[in-house]
């Protein structure tokens, strides 16, 4: 704060003259400045001329509009879609401006344009309304006799505050389906499930992946499943063949990877989006929404960005055959934290 | 002129000599006693300025939302029922899709003007949200929120709030691959809630995600819901423009008590109504030539695929930026319970922090102030320094976040680390705002001392003038009388005063602890300013003749210390 900031006059000690006000006077409404149609008659027929132009050129739009939607088929190429589009807006635009740009033209050249004062007045009612409202609340208050009889008055409070049960218990008990929030928890991975290729759902064989290679993997008979679309938000999984030696497993995850190659949810564990861009070179997996980072050589632990943990792991191996399967469920919840996800 | 035709035509009832329009005018009349309004409004008076049309942008892209909104809703399907496509568009003939997907393409593709519609619409909600936002800051750094407008601050702030869920429940419906990584996102969002997360959860999608309830009832939650309370909510925002009267910007002839401007009809009816057409023409022109959502390109929703650089609609950009700016190590367990407080503190807690200090604005300054006087006069946004300072910095703190929603574009673009960008922001998000603070004090007070300035001293008007003494002048042409009204009707305002501590026999006062806090936060507010000048300090810059600029303490110390 410096001197001047708080400056507050400074010139008491001044002798000015004894008739000066504290403060300056509103000077008052400035006079009308005519505009040039308000002088010259023919100003004022040219803006006419022109507010009529602006109306024709609206109506020339709609008409074009018509004559497009009826001569211009959509096709079925984006050109066609693209072209179609353009000239009904195109058109469309015409017809509506045409008529903005004349209303306005007309109101600030030829309307009369002459300011007008309109006096405010307080917003609060004057003394003698409010002491009729209180008055007539009072005489109301009264006939109800609502100040007598107390149980009345705590009856029809309580069954005011009980029936909206009737819609509450209802909406919420069929709202959230049924209910089983415990499905966070699991996913349809179970031992001996075969690792699939996401979409076409073919079996994966162990020695077809090849390093450095990613693959994006469903559970076998997804599309077998009650509720598909919700079991393939649950159990996608990216699995990625690393050289052996790059990869640094902790003590009690040995025995889930097989030859390098490891499966890790799909899902985020900062909000749930699919992390599905791989960095080969340096082995991080970034999500495109929030660019959280895994290190998938290290057990998919966070990196970077705003997820705490790392991605779960599916334990793998390979059935008689050859092909990935699963040793089992994931062993903690895959996706985003939630309240009792520990629990 | 209305009322004395009615009232005649009421008593004579001579039908034949009234004109079509002034018999339906009678026959309405007296039936509904409309005279009354059209009396009180047709010539209710309006001022004119260019910032009193960002609200009508918004009321008229929400009109041109709710004509392409009806149109679309013809078309649209909203249903997660699995169907095989085999529409014209090539690239998706045999996919398995939903239904609200499908008929999304068949909109597009094939009904004519379609997607024309759908590009209007969706140009018209991103407009919708920026003329909100932009009118929220001239009614902000104008002061027009004060009494007794608080209640009117309130349904826009909420009106905000809805026209974001509007967006945001729109823009998913279509079921792509990007708005459903959208809801996926909304979803891990739900389930950080403490305690009720997976149920909130199970609440909205109708069971586990993504389910097949959530699009019918987004669809719902879209057209009936959020219109509806939009509605009633713009209503009731438009009875209280009328109920108030307008507010006016200070000049010449205008007053706290009156209102200067032009009546309603015919002026505001052609201008208004004349706008609604040239908003909804450019929106159309939008939507014309400017491809919006492409959604075929991106394909139906499928919990496995996603794009990157995907983003969301602008005015979510922030809540985006916030999730991605906190970091990951903030997730904590408390016994056996996750608290995601990586998610809780970017979701919840900033932008209630951020969205709260908006809304709850007005009544903290009107507490700073202690003014409890109507308010119809605007202020200069330089004259109200600290609340222009701390608007923009709440502006910069929105922008930082909106910046870090895209820090992805940011790296790919400008081929930068992704990881650095995240820190500037991080860094950003507290210094951008106290720095933005501090320069937008300083302008201020630089302005309202330039004003100061230009009233005692005039223009410059570069003719240099030399006395017979040797001495040089530059003459400065006096400011004409609206000139220098516009920089001096601002009343200043000041810190609260209040009673001391202790009473006149040492007695220690109660209540004293709450009003220090008051005055600290009023002298927050208030200690910083520039007070406009007074006639007699003009007087006293006038006997001085036209001397060169000093600044005002320096020359009221040369005034006391009898300099001439």
């Amino acid at each position: 704060m410096s001197t001047i900031d708080r400056y507050s006059g400074g010139s008491d000690e001044l002798s000015a003259p004894e008739e000066l006000p504290d403060r300056f006077q509103n000077p008052g409404l400035p006079p009308h400045r005519p505009r040039r149609g308000d002088l010259d008659p023919r100003a004022d027929k040219t803006s006419e001329r022109i507010v009529l132009a602006l109306f024709g050129l609206s109506t020339l739009g709609t008409i074009g509009f018509l004559v497009a939607y009826f001569a211009l088929p959509t096709g079925t190429d984006a050109g066609g879609i693209q072209r179609s589009t353009m000239t009904l807006g195109l058109a469309l635009a015409f017809a509506l401006l045409g008529i903005g740009t004349a209303a306005i033209q007309w109101a600030k050249s030829i309307m009369n344009d002459h300011e007008r004062v309109e006096e405010r007045h307080l917003m609060e009612s004057s003394p003698a309304v409010r002491e009729g409202a209180i008055a007539n609340l009072e005489a109301g208050a009264a006939d109800s006799g609502l100040s007598r009889r107390g149980l009345l008055k705590s009856a029809m409070i309580g069954s005011l505050a009980l029936f909206p049960l009737t819609i509450v218990v209802p909406l919420i008990g069929n709202i959230g389906g049924n209910w089983n929030v415990s499905t966070f928890k699991h996913t349809m991975w179970k031992k001996g499930l075969r690792l699939t290729t996401d979409p076409s759902g073919r079996p994966i064989r162990a020695a077809d992946v090849t390093i450095g290679s990613v693959v994006h993997v469903i559970p076998d008979g997804l599309d077998k499943a009650a509720n598909p679309m919700d079991e393939k938000a649950k159990a996608i999984v990216l699995l990625i063949r690393l050289d052996p030696r790059d990869l640094h497993e902790a003590d009690d995850r040995k025995g889930w990877s097989y030859n390098g190659i490891v499966a890790y949810s799909k899902v985020c564990t900062h909000v749930g989006c699919p992390v599905a861009l791989y960095e080969q070179q340096t082995h991080h997996l970034l999500c495109p929404c929030h660019q959280s980072t895994f290190d998938v050589a290290n057990g998919a632990k966070v990196v970077f960005g705003p997820a705490k943990r790392p991605l779960p792991q599916l334990p793998i191996t390979v059935d008689s055959e050859g092909y990935l399967v699963a040793q089992s469920d994931f062993h903690e919840p895959i996706g985003p934290s939630f309240w009792e996800r520990l629990r | 002129m209305t009322t004395t035709s009615t009232t005649t035509s009421r008593r004579t009832a001579t039908r034949g000599s009234q004109g079509p329009a002034a018999a339906s005018a009678d026959w309405l009349d007296q039936r509904t006693g409309i005279a009354v309004a059209v009396k009180g409004l047709a010539r209710k008076i309006f001022p004119d300025h260019w910032s009193f049309m960002l609200g009508e942008v918004a009321l008229y892209s929400f009109i041109t939302l709710l004509i392409s909104g009806v149109f679309l809703t013809m078309f649209f399907v909203p249903s997660t029922n699995e169907v095989t496509y085999n529409g014209p568009w090539t690239a998706l003939q045999g996919t398995r899709m939903s239904e609200a997907y499908a008929s999304t393409l068949r909109l597009s593709f094939e009904v004519r003007g379609g997607l024309l519609m759908r590009q209007i619409h969706h140009w018209a909600a991103l407009i919708f949200m920026a003329a909100i936002v932009t009118h929220m800051m001239r009614i902000f750094f104008t002061g027009a929120f004060r009494k007794p407008r608080e209640i009117n601050w309130v349904i826009g702030f909420t009106l905000l709030v809805l026209g974001m869920a509007a967006g945001f429940s729109g823009y998913s419906l279509p079921d792509d691959v990007l708005s459903g990584n959208g809801l996926r996102i909304a979803q891990g969002i739900t389930l950080a809630v403490p305690i009720i997360g997976t149920y909130a959860s199970y609440a909205l999608f109708g069971g586990e995600f993504p389910g097949t309830a959530l699009i019918p009832r987004l669809f719902t939650v879209h057209v009936l819901l959020i219109p509806g309370l939009l509605l009633a909510l713009v209503g009731l925002h438009l009875a209280f423009v009328f109920l108030h009267k307008h507010t006016q910007f200070p000049g010449s002839g205008r007053t706290n008590t009156n209102v200067v401007g032009y009546p309603l009809f015919p002026v505001y009816v052609a201008k208004a109504g004349g706008f609604f057409f040239v908003v909804f023409g450019v929106i159309a022109l939008l939507g014309a030539t400017m491809q919006i959502n492409p959604v075929w390109n991106y394909g139906s929703y499928d919990p496995s695929p996603v794009s990157a650089g995907a983003q969301p609609d602008w005015y979510m950009l922030f809540l985006e930026g916030a999730l991605r700016l906190m970091p990951g190590q903030t997730e904590v367990v408390l016994g056996s319970f996750t608290v995601p407080l990586n998610i809780i503190v970017p979701a919840m807690i900033l932008p209630g922090i951020l969205l709260g200090a908006l809304a709850l604005y007005p009544f903290v300054e009107a507490y700073a102030s202690g003014d409890h006087r109507e308010h119809h006069l605007l202020d200069r946004p330089r004259n109200a320094t600290f609340r222009t300072s701390f608007g923009v910095s709440l502006l910069t703190a929105f922008f930082v976040l909106v910046l870090a929603g895209s820090n992805d574009l940011i790296a790919t673009q400008f081929h930068l680390s992704i990881n650095d960008i995240t820190w500037t922001f991080r860094v950003l998000l507290f210094v951008a705002p106290a720095i933005a603070f501090l320069v937008t004090k300083r302008i201020c007070l630089g302005l309202q001392r330039r004003d100061r300035e230009l009233v005692l001293h005039g223009h410059e008007t570069g003719r240099i003038v030399r006395f017979a003494s040797g001495e040089y002048i530059e003459v400065h042409a006096p400011l004409d009388e609206d000139e220098r009204w516009l920089r001096v009707q601002q009343e200043p305002v000041r810190p609260l005063q209040i009673a001391p501590a202790e009473d006149s026999r040492g007695v220690r006062r109660k209540g004293y602890a709450a009003d220090r806090r008051r005055q600290r936060l009023s002298q927050l507010f208030y200690e910083d300013r520039v007070e406009p000048v007074t006639p007699r300090e003009l007087a006293a810059a006038h006997e001085h003749g036209a001397h060169p600029v000093l600044e005002p303490a320096e020359e009221a110390a040369q005034i006391s210390a009898g300099v001439h």
